[in-house]
């Protein structure tokens, strides 16, 4: 005990710890991954005990299931990753906005932010989804716009309003002395922003970018409530044209946990890789 | 109007400066003639770092007028990107830029902002990196270097712009004591050189040697000013007195 305590006897010595993964708490550990792992191989493997000799065994079933499955999925990553690069472009914009000398732009883009990063990601999404036209038209020429595309929209709001936060703060975070130097040596605010202050948010933005990343290919399934053919979707489907069987439940959900967790946790390890890594340099 | 050498190169006169309530400046006024070295010295506080922050327009004053080669820096049609072209500054910190190398740091300015040709600027650069004694270091980061050494790079930056005066704001009060010295040579050769020099400074040795003028200020006003050899002999206000008396 008195050990442990002398460890820690002047901690106000200590460097103050890095912030940049505090934005989402919640992180993906490997042991996730190997207790669904075991949920999805015991239930399909206890119900083939259980069932009907008749009846395929549940672990049939959800390999016949599988490709359909897998290829829902890459929907999901599809429009996760659509809705990145909206939210990623619109939220740099916004955020930029949340930092001009203009109070007026300054006050607007704040309010935007604020408004969506405070609303739930599923009414932003049905508020996408019904608000939107099933087409529009420019210069004549009549664009559809389907229910996928108008769920990518809705799912980047949000994605836009964190982002516009990931970019202001890492902006602010920068030591002011920064900005009064490039000011000496004559550089516009543009010039200032582009060469001096970004280049240097770049590396302290990449976490939480890929923390907001993670998080909204774990939303992408939200789409399923607005009956987009998503992974989600897929499963109700199958789950249902294999006359809703009880025992395939926790195999089939167990597994589309476990492919999402395939696909974010290496995503996680690479993003606390990175924060270590920009904590020591600075 | 168009300036003359004979006049001064930075004139101020009256200036009044507040932070909200805070009244830091309460009425300066001082001339700096082409080629001059003058030191502001006094207790911290006194709003010395706040007055030449005044000069290149980084702070804004409330009141009074700020000459720099006869433009007037307290006008709200300046174009602060001109007036800081002829100005330069080195900071406390430093201020280097991190993710740049110290020759990529001295570059940027010349290369971006006056749109000088690249290959020209790059010899400059190395030239400049050699008059601050930092042969070798052309490709390092400034994480990489002394606070002494990022200090040298920061005064190459700012010569690179090739400025007609120079500010230093307490620029070796960050270092330390063992890397004062080859800060203020690099300053002393300037000076040497005929470069105009602002200081604000603590080193009072450095300031007797190398001033043509020294300023002490209190409380947002000018004490008591002169020349090096009468200014630490014959100081007569006793606010100054007290404050060379602990220093020295």
């Amino acid at each position: 005990m008195r050990t442990t305590t002398l460890k820690s006897v002047l901690p106000v010595l200590l460097p103050a710890k890095a912030k940049s993964g505090s934005l989402f708490s919640f992180r993906l550990k490997l042991w996730h991954g190997i207790i669904l792992l075991c949920i999805c191989l015991l239930t399909s493997t206890a119900g083939f005990a259980q069932s009907d000799p008749i009846k395929a065994s549940v672990f049939e079933i959800l390999l016949r299931w599988m490709p359909l499955l897998l290829t829902a999925f890459i929907f999901n990553i599809a429009i996760s990753m659509l809705a990145m690069g909206i939210g990623t472009a619109a939220g740099t914009v916004l955020g930029l906005g949340q930092i001009s000398p203009n109070a007026g732009l300054r006050k607007f883009c704040w309010f935007i932010t604020q408004f969506f990063r405070n609303s739930p990601w599923l009414v932003l999404l049905f508020f996408a989804m019904f608000l939107l036209p099933f087409e529009f038209s420019i210069g004549g020429i009549d664009i559809p716009l389907p229910d996928w595309l108008k769920a990518t929209i809705g799912l980047s709001l949000p994605v836009m309003a964190n982002m516009s936060e990931i970019v202001r703060g890492a902006v602010n975070s920068l030591p002011s002395g920064q900005w009064e130097a490039a000011e000496s040596l004559a550089y516009s605010r543009r010039q200032t922003l582009w060469l001096v202050i970004l280049p240097q948010c770049v590396k302290r933005m990449l976490p939480p970018w890929m923390n907001l990343y993670s998080i909204l290919t774990m939303a992408t399934v939200l789409a399923s409530v607005v009956g987009v053919s998503e992974v989600m979707t897929t499963t109700g489907r199958a789950l249902a044209s294999e006359g809703g069987r009880p025992d395939l439940l926790a195999p089939f959900y167990s597994f589309v946990l476990l492919i999402f967790f395939i696909y974010c946790y290496p995503i996680a390890r690479w993003t606390v890789y990175l924060e270590k890594k920009f904590a020591v340099k600075g | 109007m168009t300036w003359t050498i004979n006049e001064p190169m930075v004139s101020i006169r009256d200036v009044y400066k507040s932070f909200g309530a805070f009244e830091v400046l309460k009425g300066i006024s001082l001339d700096v003639m082409k080629g001059e070295v003058i030191c502001i010295i006094g207790p911290s506080g006194s709003g010395k770092s706040t007055l030449i922050r005044c000069i290149n327009a980084l702070n804004d004053i409330q009141k009074g007028s700020i000459l720099v080669e006869g433009q007037e820096v307290n006008d709200p049609k300046l174009d602060k990107l001109e007036l800081r072209k002829k100005v330069g500054m080195v900071f406390q910190q430093y201020n280097l830029f991190p993710h740049k190398t110290a020759l990529q740091n001295i570059m940027m300015a010349p290369v971006r902002v006056l749109k000088q040709d690249k290959a020209e600027v790059e010899k400059i650069a190395r030239e400049l990196i050699r008059k601050v004694r930092l042969e070798g270091k052309e490709d390092a980061y400034p994480g990489e270097l002394s606070g002494g050494q990022q200090q040298r790079v920061a005064i190459a930056r700012s010569l690179a712009m090739n400025p007609d005066v120079i500010l230093f704001d307490e620029v070796t009060a960050a270092l330390d004591p063992e890397t004062v010295g080859e800060v203020l040579q690099t300053i002393k050769l300037l000076a040497e050189e005929g470069m105009t020099c602002i200081l604000v400074t603590h080193e009072m040795a450095f300031a007797r040697e190398v001033a043509d003028h020294i300023y002490f200020t209190d409380r947002g006003v000018i004490v008591e000013h002169g020349p090096p050899e009468t200014f630490f002999s014959e100081a007569k206000d006793p606010r100054t007195k007290e404050f060379l008396s602990q220093i020295l």
